[in-house]
């Protein structure tokens, strides 16, 4: 809790200025408890100021370069043409598309098609005038909160709502697209997304931008799975170079559910990822994956946190990095076993490749452990191409370029191929392809 | 597991604290409480050159800017500073003993108690011993046949009088007074420990040994060891730690330097056991310490070897900075846990030379309520061409009530280096358990065999009587641990 004074207080009185210009208009306001919730943020915000390295949670990632950058919140979306948001549809794909411009949805540019009775896809704006109450357990400041999630509770502007009532099934993934139009300074999006007993879906979160104008984007995500409940997750990242993204889910999941994370990051100047999973029920299941291949000046912080509070859990964790350029890549996974969680299985890998001179790579995989009858390792491995596989392939005349190429390709597709969603992992292969092979069209990137 | 082989084990565990006597001798001690007229004393009660003496006051100053750190992962009762006598030292008729005879028997009884009988030592185990009891060195053997080698082992004070020189080059080198709140602490008031240098060339023939009592209530133990092996030689040394049985808790704040030269090579064992408080976690040792090494030429090599069963608290990390191409740092450790003990322990490698390697074996063992936290840290400097580490941490864990953690941190800024850790926690495998006693093995036996070979990496680099030592130990402090 250490960001400079000055900036604390600077930053500090430009935000509780907004907020009091915005309140009135932020959705929900006059509902008591929240306001209360909102309020409640702010002071928190104050209290702390952002994040620094000096934080445990925060010491890879330099908050301040975002700081400088986080102005008040936009009131509303600019412009977006209907292509930009049909340039990212993963081809072959039918979803339901939600679209949200510089933390707005945009009506216009959503598509949502015929829903099963008993499930809810849309805007959480909307979905606060309909039925507030049913949101209320859903939206609280977290213990210990750091200064970025305070302040996306205390702006939150809009943000997915999927709610699924038990047993409901949706058979077509909702695909939800973040762009920013350039205008405004930060987002401040809120998705909670709520399954009940044995519901199932899949949600597509892309984050790209449609301008080159700098931009901060402060995301939280509420995810709750019922008994049974299965929710397939991707987030994919391929914003251009001035993009600062920050996003923080947290997932509670009772027993027997599965939550499934693929979180791809290939673009954006400053993105931290951090997911915050709860294993309360008996038997349930995580499964988290990440790949980050990035390059130039880009940064990427990884944090992720699976608390098995209940026996029988099981998690699995692999996220590898490619390192080209000056970029930094850290990944923390920490791994909690409460006590009485026994018969906990779980598993966690962070792999990384530094193929230049600039390039960092830091890693901190961690197992925390109160309880006896588990079954926990990790592991973490940093190096550079293997010389002898490299020969291997010049040998059978591979030009230097693609022999390299080609190993990077495997080393990162390993993850991409633990996507169940077809459409999805062709696309991201083939991204990964072209960048790999049109090194020069990748903006510095690999 | 049965019933009455859980009945077994725990017997076994209850055993006690075999050191935790007391020795009555007469103190000197100061009154409790630090200001600059406490370290003035100190330092002139040891007759110190001005130099020493500003050292200290630049240390305590910087201290008091300093606050206690609180990100371990352990919990203590907030320390009184006020509250400890920073000097204590057996009150002795003449100024030092001239030889090992002229020292307090009760002195050398306490020793024989401990299992290191100094007289028995010189004849038969040439082992060379530095004994501190409380703040003082009491009696180093061997001292003349190390000095026809040209070695010096001797106690930090006698160096401070007879080699100022080197005391002054290499004092702070590698832990300056600045470097954390416990360093800063231990260098204002430290009054003795042990200091060795090794000429180029040299192999010193023999293991050096120092060890550490902490005996006279109220007191903190903040010694201090200085290393220093000159080019191409090589040197064991080795230090053990007991305390009586208190019912508050007393720190040990110590500092441990080593310095290897070109192609030098040190090794540091360690088998601390200090007492770790009773079973509801009452009294015991805080074994808060600084070492570190520091390899400043080409293929220098620095091993440092722990076990550490006591304390209440331990919370270290010896490191090495590999600064000279080629050089080698290897840590070897087993913590062990039991009742209310808690460890932070692990090591830190900082890789700046190229073609630098290092070696992580961390082996922890949890039991009863204890909590043990392997914390490590792996740098590789864009300077560290070539660099290669390897790190396996394992735990071990023996009842439902107890914890272990891993959080190493790895910072790599060289592509070509390569990094690599590992690690696993599980428990004691009933289907291992239920093989030995189906081969007639007590349970008891057959935890400790088992414990044994999940820290048979560690001991196998130990030197041999401590090695026979260590697994004693481990069988005594794992007592009640099973179940």
């Amino acid at each position: 809790m250490s960001a400079q004074p000055q900036t604390r207080a600077g930053a500090g009185e430009a935000f509780a200025a907004a907020f009091r210009e915005r309140r009135g208009g932020l959705p929900g306001a006059g509902l008591a408890w929240l306001e209360g919730l909102r309020e409640q943020a702010l002071e928190r915000f104050l209290a702390v100021g952002f994040p620094s390295p000096r934080d445990e949670d925060w010491r890879y990632t330099d908050v301040r370069v975002l700081a400088r950058r986080l102005g008040v919140p936009s009131a509303g979306p600019g412009p977006v043409a209907e292509e930009a948001v049909r340039a990212l549809a993963f081809e072959g794909l039918e979803a339901h598309r939600i679209v949200f411009v510089d933390g707005f949805l945009a009506p216009a540019l959503c598509a949502v098609g015929p829903l099963p009775e008993g499930a809810a896809v849309g805007g959480l704006a909307e979905a606060l005038a309909r039925d507030p109450e049913a949101l209320a357990p859903w939206l609280r400041l977290p213990e210990g909160a750091d200064g970025l999630m305070a302040l996306n509770l205390a702006f939150m502007t809009d943000g997915l709502h999927l709610r699924l009532d038990d047993g409901v099934v949706l058979d077509r993934p909702v695909h939800v697209i973040h762009l920013r139009s350039g205008a405004g300074a930060s987002a401040h999006l809120r998705h909670v997304l709520v399954l009940g007993r044995g519901a199932r879906a899949t949600v597509i979160e892309s984050v790209a931008a449609v301008s080159e104008a700098e931009a901060v984007d402060n995301q939280g995500t509420t995810v709750v799975l019922g008994e049974g409940a299965a929710l397939d997750h991707y987030h994919v990242r391929e914003a251009g170079p001035r993009l600062y993204h920050v996003g923080a889910a947290g997932v509670r999941q009772e027993a027997g559910s599965r939550y499934v994370s693929h979180d791809v990051t290939l673009g954006g100047r400053l993105t931290r990822s951090g997911i915050h999973v709860e294993l309360a029920g008996e038997g349930a299941e995580c499964v988290l994956n990440g790949l980050y291949v990035v390059g130039g000046r880009q940064q990427v912080d990884c944090h992720t946190r699976i608390e098995h509070r209940s026996a029988g859990a099981v998690s699995r964790e692999l996220y590898k990095g490619v390192l080209d350029g000056r970029a930094r890549g850290a990944f923390t996974g920490r791994v909690v076993v409460h006590p009485g969680a026994q018969r906990t299985d779980a598993e966690q890998a962070n792999h990384n490749l530094l193929l230049s001179e600039d390039a960092e790579a830091d890693s901190r995989p961690q197992l925390e452990i109160y309880a006896d009858d588990v079954k926990c390792s990790h592991g973490s491995t940093v190096g550079e191409l293997d010389e002898t596989a490299l020969f291997y392939l010049r040998s059978r005349a591979l030009d230097e370029a693609l022999a390299r190429s080609l190993l990077i390709y495997a080393f990162a597709s390993d993850v991409l191929e633990r996507m169940a969603l077809e459409p999805v992992r062709r696309q991201l292969e083939r991204r990964l392809t072209e960048r790999l092979l049109r090194p020069e069209e990748a903006e510095g990137v690999i | 597991m049965s019933s009455s082989s859980q009945h077994n084990i725990e017997a076994l565990l209850k055993r006690r604290y075999d050191a935790g006597f007391v020795t009555e001798v007469e103190q000197e001690t100061v009154p409790p409480g630090l200001n600059e007229d406490v370290i003035r004393l100190i330092s002139a009660k040891k007759n110190e050159p001005g130099f020493l003496l500003e050292w200290r006051l630049k240390a305590y100053r910087h201290w008091l800017t300093m606050e206690e750190p609180r990100w371990a992962h352990v919990r203590y009762q907030p320390i009184d500073y006020q509250a400890i006598s920073y000097y204590a030292a057996p009150k002795q008729k003449k100024d030092r003993p001239k030889s090992l005879d002229e020292v307090d028997p009760k002195l050398l009884e306490t020793y024989e108690k401990l299992g290191i009988p100094l007289r028995e030592q010189e004849m038969l185990a040439g082992v060379a011993v530095d004994a501190v009891f409380d703040s003082v060195s009491v009696a180093t053997t061997f001292k003349e046949k190390l000095a026809e080698h040209g070695i010096i082992f001797c106690s930090f004070s006698e160096a401070v009088q007879n080699h100022p020189e080197l005391v002054e080059k290499y004092l702070g080198s590698v832990v300056p007074y600045t470097d954390n709140f416990f360093a800063a602490l231990n260098s204002a008031v430290f009054s003795d420990g042990s200091f060795v240098y090794v000429p180029p060339g040299v192999r010193c023939p023999m293991e050096l040994s120092t060890y550490f009592r902490i005996n006279a209530a109220n007191t903190g133990q903040f010694e201090r060891t200085l290393i220093i092996a000159d080019e191409g030689s090589y040197v064991s040394y080795l230090e053990g730690c007991t305390a009586p049985m208190r019912d508050e808790n007393q720190l040990h704040a110590a500092v441990v330097e080593l310095v290897a030269l070109e192609g030098a090579e040190i090794k540091y064992s360690t088998v601390q056991n200090w007492y770790p408080g009773d079973e509801e976690g009452r009294g015991g040792i805080y074994n808060f310490v600084t070492k570190r090494g520091a390899c400043r030429g080409r293929r220098a090599k620095i091993s440092w070897t722990q076990v550490e069963t006591g304390s209440a608290i331990t919370w270290k990390y010896p490191s090495v900075i590999l600064e000279g191409d080629e050089s080698v740092g290897e840590f070897y450790s087993v913590a062990l846990t039991n009742n209310c003990q808690q460890a932070d322990t692990g090591t830190k490698m900082v890789h700046i030379g190229k073609n630098t390697r290092s070696t992580i074996i961390s082996k922890g063992i949890s039991a009863g309520r204890g909590q043990n936290a392997y914390r490590g840290l792996v740098r590789i400097a864009r300077s560290a061409e070539g660099a290669r580490n390897y790190t396996q941490c394992d735990s071990l864990l023996i009842g439902d009530r107890c914890g272990a953690h891993t959080f190493p941190y790895i910072e790599v800024r060289n592509r070509t280096a390569q990094v690599e850790h590992e690690a696993t926690t599980s428990k004691i495998s009933e289907d291992q358990l239920f093989y030995l006693m189906q081969r007639g093995l007590a349970a008891e036996d057959a935890v400790s065999m088992i414990v044994n070979g999940f820290c048979k990496e560690v001991f196998k680099e130990l030197p041999m009587e401590f090695a026979v030592e260590a697994q004693k130990l481990l069988g005594v402090s794992l007592e009640g641990a099973v179940g």
